[in-house]
């Protein structure tokens, strides 16, 4: 037999009941499990890929459910050089990912072109999409792809949930 | 069969069709009549064991007359030898040659490449289509008169090219008979001067 608890309280209920606002819930929910959608066009997409293996294990942070449909996505990293063929194609799986969403331009090619000063390279993902977070490098190690995950969610915990992410929506209201 | 014997055999047989023949550093190429490739070819395969097109390429002679070339690369299994053909192509507007792809398969998408990137077209090939860039683009990239930053383009909801910002950055090559480190500097900022001296000095 246990004996009641002697502090006054009932553990049951008030261990299990928490007071925040809805902005910090929803932003915490959000910025820990981020879908990515992994756009890997070139070598930078190799490392995407260890970066979710079990040496550096990205679903740390909550984002190792690679989705490769943009209808449950959240954030896309856009690793690898974008060639003009493929921009367009990159585009129209961004445009299908629902509201909120954020990009990830890992690498240089994606970010600026990297070293494809050339007729067949889009100069950055940014001409098509607006991008959250650049990382440098080339390729980018995984520590580093880490490292803008973390700059996202801190991005994502200081937005207000609904004003900053579902603006038409609150426009509407 | 050694390449010299492929060599002598052609000679023999097409004495006509062949312009010139050379050796260099155990490769030898000949140089042979455009019209000429097809029946050259299907020799080199049926008789001489040529069994392999490794590689088919096209050369841009700006400013020369003819302009472009076409080069084949071909090999004997068997015997481990190696010939290559060359073709001047006549016309530089509408650069025609004719198809080996019937004879070797693999021809089907070397031609393609060289009908994208060079513009040369091919008599008789079963399906001449764009294989790098998209059916539309206007130009071809790989002629010598194409700028490296490329030119604006737009095929709407299939794809759209601007120049890229060169700004004379590290990516140009500074025109010099200098060592590659010269002529394409590790370091280079937009706006430096395209003069090899500054960088002859500094190495
Ligand atoms: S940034 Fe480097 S590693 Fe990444 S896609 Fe470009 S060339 Fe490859």
């Amino acid at each position: 037999m246990s004996q009641p608890s002697p502090v006054a309280y009932d553990s049951k209920i008030e261990g299990n009941v928490i007071f925040t606002r809805v902005d910090a819930a929803i932003n915490w929910m959000r910025s820990n499990s981020l879908w990515p959608m992994p756009m890997g066009l070139a070598c930078c997409a190799i490392e995407l890929m260890a970066a979710s293996s079990s040496r550096y294990d990205i679903s740390r942070f909550g984002a190792e459910v690679m989705r490769f449909s943009p209808r449950q996505s959240d954030v896309m990293i856009v690793a690898g050089t974008v060639t003009y063929k493929m921009a367009l194609a990159v585009k129209r799986i961004w445009d299908q990912m629902p509201e909120p969403k954020w990009c990830i331009a890992m690498g240089a090619c994606a970010s600026s072109g990297g070293m494809y000063r050339s007729y067949a390279v889009l100069q950055g993902i940014d001409h098509l999409l607006p991008v959250d977070v650049y990382i440098s490098g080339c390729p980018p190690r995984p520590e580093a792809l880490l490292d803008g995950l973390m700059k996202l969610q801190k991005k994502i915990m200081g937005e207000h949930a609904l004003e900053d992410q579902k603006r038409s929506l609150v426009d509407a209201l | 069969m050694t390449a010299q014997d492929s060599v002598t055999r052609l000679q023999e047989r097409f004495a006509n069709s062949i312009l010139k023949a050379g050796e260099f550093r155990g490769e030898n190429s000949l140089s042979i009549k455009i019209e000429s490739v097809r029946e050259i070819a299907r020799f080199c395969r049926d008789e001489l064991g040529f069994d392999y097109l490794l590689d088919i390429s096209s050369l841009d002679h700006f400013g020369g007359d003819p302009r472009f070339e076409m080069v084949y690369e071909l090999y004997s299994m068997a015997d481990g030898v190696h010939l290559r053909l060359k073709a001047v192509v006549p016309g530089e507007d509408n650069p025609v040659a004719p198809s080996v792809s019937d004879l070797w398969p693999t021809a089907d998408w070397h031609e393609r490449e060289v009908f994208d990137m060079m513009g040369i077209r091919f008599e008789g090939h079963p399906d001449l289509r764009r294989i790098l860039m998209w059916e539309g683009y206007p130009f071809y990239p790989l002629r010598k008169d194409f700028p490296l930053e490329g030119k604006p383009s737009d095929v709407p909801e299939v794809a759209f090219t601007e120049a890229a910002p060169l700004a004379g950055g590290p990516f140009v090559t500074i025109p010099t008979d200098g060592i590659t480190e010269v002529r394409e500097p590790r370091a280079r900022r937009a706006g430096d001067p395209l003069s090899p001296d500054k960088f002859l000095a500094e190495s």
